[in-house]
């Protein structure tokens, strides 16, 4: 039923010698709300504009229902942008602002005043037609800015980090604001964020990005739950590494050591050798802090200790020194609960609720990514 | 020490304005004599407007002042664009032409254009006058648009075109409406530049075409007479006004 509406094949482009996008391929769905998500500096954004038209590829094609557009300039691409930073036109009203692109088409004035005041209800904004951008707040701007995009019903809208300008707040509401109006406009939106929560709350499918390469493309939830890689794993949400060894092999269940406990698992989609070393990946709120004197799991002591509301966030240090992120819902009946820092526990896990990733040569996150990863948490 | 500092300044602004002051004062002063006050009267202006040969150089300077701010303008505006949006060979040479046209001592421009033009052959006059004036008007616009151009958001150009304007169209639509307020300024300037340049005009204008300044000049040298008075808070007048207004494009721009 989904039929392909932008596709791009084998992009290739250089800035400077510095490789952006390395052969990168991805066909996007008519009608889908896909995010292009990675930290800084993964071309996420270089992406996005080859797809507007400013920037031109160095190779491969880029085809719009079937029809190559790699050369066409972007005016005559039937895609519209809202930029970072809303690039309203300060000179012009509102209206006119929304009516910029109905007038490049030499529409008729009836057809242009309705079709703008349309626009503007969309976003609640039709009491501030006569106004100029500065007039406004940031997050009217950005609603000026969707309504500029969407009036010409373009066949797929590109969000370049639309609301990383915007408070907590009002980004919450811009994100449910959008997914309400893709529903309703049922145009194809491209998102680009460095915001993993964003991604995983309003994307159809994610594109996970980095070194202008493709890591992993998916649901949110297969991203998150099934990460293809460590720095998927990494990036998207915390995530709890625990060093495993294979100790057993047999048909479709593994043998895997892991602090010294033998968990048996699934074998996973990769091929696995005798005593070869895998991590195996445990969200925090997959975690379980246990009473000490529980048979089950690894001992440790609570070195950190977050009340957070609705949950409770503990960092747990291992015997071994490792650490590890527990996230729990509040239950007030259950007395073991409240466990104060350096009150010896026991960590444990359902099995079933890991993942396993092969070693990757052992890539740590460089600062950078590291950085990137901080910021999009928060 | 409040006192004193207090009559320091005083003394600063008479000696700044005093002059000024009994220029427009004298201006309307009846006697023929600069220092002895006859009584009110408009009878200098009149004599002004009845100089024939005045009131031409007044239209000529107008004139010249006019085009050639204009013609900078244009140039100006566009050598700007071309600075500011593409890196080309050459660019930083370009850059710093512009500089060396602006620093070097006015003398030095004066006598090089006047080789230049009877180099070519240019009969001195209107076209030499305003080939100089946009000269040396050309830097101070190409700077004042650039400074407007460095704040400028470089998604608005883009954002056009993304909505369907074609290059043209979007310097036409957005492009110049933003850098507008530069634009005028640079002409402003350029417009004064060239009404009260004196040096330069002096070396390249011939006698079919007689500027304002020179005029006066040469009026000057003959001695003082007191239409030169009437002269002088006309033009003053008039540049304040042309001030007043460069401000009020300005403020206005930054809203």
């Amino acid at each position: 039923m989904t039929e392909t509406l932008l596709s791009l094949s084998d992009i290739s482009k250089q800035f400077d010698d510095k490789t952006v996008l390395d052969e990168l391929s991805l066909t996007i769905d008519d009608g889908e709300f896909i995010t292009l998500l990675g930290p800084s500096g993964c071309g996420k954004t270089t992406l996005l504009r080859m797809m507007a038209g400013f920037e031109l590829p160095d190779q491969g094609t880029v085809t719009l229902s079937g029809v190559d557009i790699t050369q066409t300039p972007p005016e005559n691409r039937p895609l519209n942008t809202v930029f970072q930073n809303y690039a309203l036109f300060p000179h012009m009203s509102v209206f006119d602002n929304v009516a910029y692109g109905l007038k490049m088409e030499k529409r008729p004035k009836a057809e242009i005043q309705e079709r703008v005041e349309e626009a503007l209800a969309m976003v609640q904004l039709e009491d501030f037609a006569k106004r100029k951008p500065h007039q406004l707040s940031g997050g009217q701007q950005q609603r000026v800015a969707i309504a500029r995009a969407v009036v010409k019903r373009p066949k797929m809208l590109l969000l370049d980090e639309p609301l990383s300008a915007l408070d907590y707040k009002l980004r919450r509401t811009m994100q449910v604001e959008l997914k309400r109006l893709q529903r309703e406009l049922g145009i194809t939106f491209v998102f680009v964020t460095h915001d993993q929560e964003e991604a995983l709350s309003m994307s159809d499918r994610i594109v996970v990005l980095k070194d202008g390469r493709i890591q992993q493309l998916g649901t949110p939830r297969e991203v998150y739950e099934r990460p293809a890689n460590v720095f998927t794993a990494r990036f998207v949400g915390q995530t709890n590494f625990f060093p495993g060894r294979v100790t057993k092999i047999e048909g479709e269940r593994i043998s895997v050591d892991v602090f010294g406990l033998n968990r048996d698992l699934s074998k996973p989609s990769f091929r696995v050798a005798m005593n070869q070393s895998l991590h195996v990946l445990l969200r925090p709120e997959d975690i379980r802090v246990l009473a000490p004197n529980d048979t089950e799991g690894v001992a440790g002591k609570i070195v950190e200790r977050n009340y957070k509301g609705s949950t409770l966030d503990s960092v747990i240090e291992l015997e071994d020194g490792s650490h590890v992120m527990a996230s729990e819902f509040f239950d007030e009946d259950d007395p073991a609960f409240d466990y104060s820092i350096g009150e010896r526990v026991r960590v444990s896990w359902v099995d079933g609720w890991e993942w396993l990733l092969a070693e990757e040569g052992d890539e740590p996150l460089t600062d950078e990514e590291e950085l990137a990863a901080d910021d999009a948490e928060h | 020490m409040r006192w004193l500092s207090r009559s320091y300044l005083a003394l600063v602004y008479l000696l700044l304005y005093v002059p000024i002051v009994v220029l427009i004062v004298f201006s309307f002063n009846d006697s023929r004599t600069g220092y002895n006050w006859g009584g009110f009267s408009l009878r200098w202006y009149e004599s002004l407007f009845n100089n024939h040969a005045m009131v031409q150089a007044m239209w000529n300077s107008l004139w010249l002042a006019l085009t050639a701010a204009t013609v900078s303008t244009c140039i100006g505006a566009l050598t700007a664009l071309a600075l500011h949006r593409y890196r080309f060979r050459g660019k930083k040479v370009l850059n710093g032409m512009l500089f060396v046209v602006m620093m070097s001592p006015e003398i030095v421009l004066a006598i090089s254009l006047l080789g230049l033009f009877l180099l070519l052959g240019l009969k001195l006059g209107y076209v030499s006058l305003l080939l100089a004036h946009v000269t040396f008007c050309l830097p101070f616009v190409v700077i004042t648009v650039m400074a407007r151009l460095s704040g400028f958001d470089e998604r608005l150009p883009e954002a056009a075109r993304d909505l369907g304007a074609s290059d043209f169209t979007m310097t036409r639509t957005v492009l110049i409406p933003v850098i507008m307020p530069a634009l005028m300024a640079g002409w402003l300037l350029g417009f004064t530049l060239s009404m009260d340049d004196v040096v330069v005009s002096t070396f390249v204008s011939g006698p079919s075409y007689e500027i304002l300044p020179l005029r006066i000049y040469s009026m000057v040298r003959v001695g003082l007479k007191p239409e030169v008075n009437a002269l002088g808070t006309l033009l003053l007048v008039f540049s304040l006004v042309m001030l007043m207004l460069s401000q009020w494009i300005l403020s206005r721009s930054k809203q």
